[in-house]
């Protein structure tokens, strides 16, 4: 079946091109719109794709199966990626992938038995400094406990995803108020960021 | 070091809903950028960056005001570009992405005022896209400057065209290699070109192009603010090392609160580890390695000291110090063996197997390397079939000088510095560890050692969530 999008994906899919001088250079992010209507880069995705952008479709398959992101197999509803590299893996990331594999019953790169979940393992996601933690989806869940994550798991079967946290991040103790100005570089009090223990 | 530093690239992380153009213009935003295109002159500017000293923020350390000296006069049909590197993934490093999503229009205001100064009027912002937040509000902070006027046909009232165009990445660790980066964007294969020509003459879409870090262009503003000189004299380091500012530092791995903080440059990292990072995660667990600047960058011993005892050394004012003791800076890291990379360090404690450590990161370079040149794409599956073989106990001490012998091949040998930064970090493993490498031969990595978070595991259902 050959692949058909909504107008409204067509007008987004002609303002992406208009973006670049080249046509080819919308590949990328032309194929991202269409993973998201299709779920997996099909090959009738592979197909539109290289029609619309003028490209041969050796080309297409080329550029989709250098990267990782697009899926070049059907899967199931929600994607969850586990980060193992190592800033992950210090802070627990095997133990998380542990954790989810035997809620799911499966391995990493295959799905779940509730037919829910497709599970795969990520290479760094730059999210290091709030390790362990996964991807679902379009978003970051950090700072993980297996616990924390069954939490988020069970609100995305309920249907009600929770939003990504936001970023924390501490100042460095500073007198107070001239945070607004850019220009002026705060003066100095002792003493530098309190070694909490 | 009992001194505190400004908040100077993030004085607007905290603000309430930081990353709205209304938040950004009460706290002074968009004041630099509006001054450089109805005031300043291109040459004025670039002289500025120039004098600040800004080395590039994405990990080699290049001085940016030279690399804009470089860019190619534009000929007639011709235009130049500017690309900013936002494919932040390099293992450990994390800085970028705040920037982004808490202050997605300083790296605006940056590009505004660098396309000013470079003569171009379009920026392509790679962004790999795992990062959906970043590039939802880089691309609402485009749309809000294109409603006020601060982008699109007359920024500024500015006979100059100015536009921004997000491109997402699809998930590819050598896409930061500029000219892999180059190839993505053009919708190729992320494989990296031959240099030269280099992008600053033949770039994207063929055309001169400048690629900078996210974290190198959300500096500009400020230095406009202040003055590339005194923007400069921020850094501890003395002057003459040419190395400015204040930047983005990370810390992750075993630390009390590892996340991002912001620091003049030069600061040590015992000072990141232990003032910013509060010390190690566990008592009784003492530091065993460090990792200064991402993945790729040799990691460092607390109990090796700098040897310079030379006094024209400029190394010398650190002479029989520890290294952790040396300021973070360009030079000094590379006069110690390592690199000063993106500043995200990586901290390991005594519980860590640096066989199984070095383990995790070649199955990191063999998943990414592009397959393009065979000394890296062979290379990087040795090391890790080698590392597996040492793990599990299958391997022998002549391995170990493998390690040696594959790494001392692949460096220098391939189009990009995958290769190198692949091998650098074996070698620095191997070398400082090797006792470990060697008893990993003779009787494997014991079984509770495979894996690194071990030792974390009891402490992790006590955890807060």
């Amino acid at each position: 079946m050959a692949l058909s999008l909504s107008t409204d994906q067509e007008k987004k899919i002609d303002e992406i091109v208009a973006r670049y001088p080249t046509k080819r250079a919308a590949c990328i992010p032309v194929l991202h719109v269409c993973q998201a209507q299709v779920g997996w880069v099909s090959p009738d995705v592979i197909a539109w794709v290289a029609q619309r952008l003028e490209l041969a479709t050796s080309e297409v398959q080329g550029v989709v199966t250098f990267y990782t992101m697009y899926h070049q197999a059907p899967v199931k509803k929600h994607v969850l990626w586990v980060c193992r590299t190592l800033s992950c893996d210090l802070r627990g990331g095997k133990a998380i992938q542990e954790h989810v594999e035997k809620r799911f019953g499966c391995h990493a790169g295959q799905d779940s038995a509730n037919g829910v979940w497709t599970l795969k393992k990520a290479e760094c996601l730059a999210g290091c400094g709030y390790a362990p933690m996964v991807q679902i989806d379009d978003r970051f869940f950090e700072n993980l406990t297996p616990e924390a994550l069954d939490r988020v798991i069970d609100a995305y079967e309920k249907g009600q995803p929770p939003p990504q946290a936001e970023t924390a991040f501490t100042k460095n103790p500073a007198p107070a108020p001239a945070a607004a100005a850019p220009a002026a570089p705060t003066p100095s009090t002792p003493p530098s960021t309190p070694q909490a223990s | 070091m009992p001194t505190t530093y400004a908040n100077i690239l993030t004085n607007r992380y905290t603000l309430d809903k930081s990353w709205t153009i209304e938040a950004v213009e009460r706290a002074g935003g968009y004041v630099a950028a509006r001054k450089a295109l109805t005031e300043l002159t291109p040459d004025f500017i670039k002289a500025e960056v120039k004098a600040a000293n800004v080395r590039g923020r994405g990990g080699a350390g290049f001085p940016a005001g030279m690399k804009w000296g470089f860019l190619a006069p534009v000929k007639p049909g011709e235009q130049a570009y500017l690309v900013i590197n936002a494919d932040e993934g390099e293992p450990g490093t994390f800085k970028d992405r705040t920037l982004m999503e808490k202050d997605p229009h300083r790296l605006i205001e940056g590009c505004i005022i660098a396309m000013w100064a470079l003569g171009a009027h379009k920026t392509f912002i790679y962004v790999r896209c795992e990062l959906v937040l970043s590039i939802a509000r880089l691309e609402a902070a485009i749309a809000d400057c294109k409603k006020r006027g601060y982008l699109g046909s007359r920024p500024f009232g500015k006979d100059h065209a100015l536009d921004i165009v997000v491109h997402p990445g699809a998930g590819a660790y050598i896409c930061g290699e500029e000219t892999s980066l180059l190839n993505s964007l053009e919708g190729y294969r992320g494989e990296p070109r031959l240099k030269p020509p280099f992008p600053a003459v033949k770039g994207a879409f063929g055309m001169p192009t400048i690629v900078n870090n996210v974290e190198t262009i959300a500096s500009v503003p400020d230095v406009i603010t202040m003055g590339g000189e005194k923007w400069s004299n921020l850094s501890l380091l003395p002057p003459e090392m040419k190395d400015g500012g204040t930047r983005l530092y990370g810390i992750s791995g075993h630390v009390k609160k590892p996340g991002v903080f912001e620091a003049p440059v030069g600061i040590t990292l015992r000072e990141m580890i232990y003032d910013f990072g509060g010390g190690m995660l566990h008592e009784g667990r003492p530091l065993k390695g460090v990792i200064p600047g991402g993945s790729s960058t040799p990691v460092l011993r607390p109990e090796d000291k700098v040897h310079a005892p030379d006094a024209k050394s400029p190394m010398n004012k650190w002479h029989g110090k520890s290294h952790l003791d040396v300021p973070l800076g360009v030079d000094t890291m590379r006069n110690i063996g390592t690199m000063l990379g993106t500043c995200c360090a990586i901290v390991m404690d005594s519980s860590v197997n640096m066989v199984e450590a070095s383990r995790n990161l070649m199955k990191f370079y063999h998943h990414e390397s592009c397959g393009q040149c065979t000394p890296c794409r062979e290379g990087t599956g040795w090391l890790e079939n080698v590392l597996n073989k040492l793990c599990e106990g299958k391997g022998k001490a002549s391995d170990v000088d493998l390690l040696v012998d594959i790494s001392n091949n692949m460096m220098g040998n391939t189009i990009c510095a995958l290769a190198d930064g692949t091998a650098m970090p074996m070698l620095a493993f191997v070398r400082k560890f090797r006792g470990e490498f060697l008893a990993a031969a003779e009787k494997g990595v014991p079984v509770k050692d495979r894996r690194l978070d071990a030792a974390l595991l009891s402490a992790f259902s006590g955890r807060a969530a």
